[in-house]
């Protein structure tokens, strides 16, 4: 992917819809590339501004959900001149449809991206049953 | 002349008729922004978004880079310009590999920054944080606010 374009501007999309929030603040909508191959499922989010330690990530009954909180980076005696982005909390719920093995779920934060590893469970291999002789 | 009055410049930068109308707009928006919480500035349609925030000091130019390694950035400053420019490199996945989603966009980028006063060119200190690129800009000496004493 070394193509030469240039990034065009997307304003950071705001959540419209969520559960109501019970911490107060704006919620945005992370973009995220997703691919399989067939032993994992990878997720890749752009996160900017968000700590591992305040990056959640829960999967529960095939539902993955991404929390990041965002602390705002300004110091106390900053004054605004242009405000062009706002920040606040990253979040964004996915249904899977493969099962997952959730021991070995892989997660990596670097330069505001995650890489999310979601590896599938290994097919049941087929067991034979012996039968003896009564 | 009255809006002088009104507003309390106490002196024109220029002798530009539009740059009155400028500062016109500009002291609506802040009129709105009484009336409606925050008022949206539209932004300059360049990527990077920035957020430009001053001390007294310094300037402080906030950007969001996710993905983007420090290797590929630069940061160019004049005396009354800051230039951010680079490229955002997604890295080839698996061949074999099935997409579901990409909304995660690669290419290049270019932006110039003109400061609202003059700044020091040779005091230019960037970082980038979790993704966040921070450009903090000495002012320069004649920019800086003085404190007069009232004798």
């Amino acid at each position: 992917m070394t193509d030469s374009k240039e990034i065009k501007v997307r304003e950071k999309q705001e959540l419209t819809s969520p559960a109501e929030q019970t911490t107060p603040g704006v919620v945005f909508t992370p973009q995220v590339d997703i691919f399989e191959t067939d032993k994992e499922i990878t997720l890749l989010a752009d996160i900017p501004g968000v700590k591992s330690e305040k990056l959640n990530i829960d999967l529960r009954d095939n539902i993955l959900t991404i929390t990041g909180d965002v602390e705002p980076g300004e110091a106390s005696g900053e004054e605004d001149v242009l405000i062009e982005y706002e920040t606040g909390r990253f979040y964004r719920q996915f249904t899977l449809s493969e099962v997952i093995d959730q021991n070995k779920i892989d997660a990596k934060l670097g330069d505001g991206v995650l890489r999310l590893t979601l590896p599938k469970v290994e097919k049941a291999a087929p067991r034979r049953i012996a039968i003896k002789a009564a | 002349m009255i809006y002088r009055r009104f507003f309390g410049f106490p002196s024109w930068e220029s002798r530009n008729p539009f740059a009155e109308l400028e500062r016109m707009k500009r002291q609506m928006d802040r009129l709105m922004e009484g009336f409606t919480g925050p008022y949206q500035r539209p932004d300059a349609g360049v990527f990077p978004l920035i957020n430009l925030t001053e001390s007294a000091e310094s300037f402080f130019i906030r950007a969001e880079l996710p993905g983007v390694v420090a290797a590929d950035l630069d940061i160019q400053a004049t005396s009354n310009t800051v230039g951010i420019s680079g490229e955002r490199k997604i890295p080839a996945e698996n061949k074999d590999a099935r997409w579901h989603r990409r909304e995660r966009e690669a290419g290049k980028f270019s932006r110039i920054i003109a400061m609202p006063s003059e700044i020091n060119p040779d005091q230019v200190d960037a970082s980038l944080n979790n993704g966040i690129l921070t450009v903090v800009v000495h002012k320069a000496e004649a920019a800086k606010p003085r404190q007069i004493s009232v004798r």
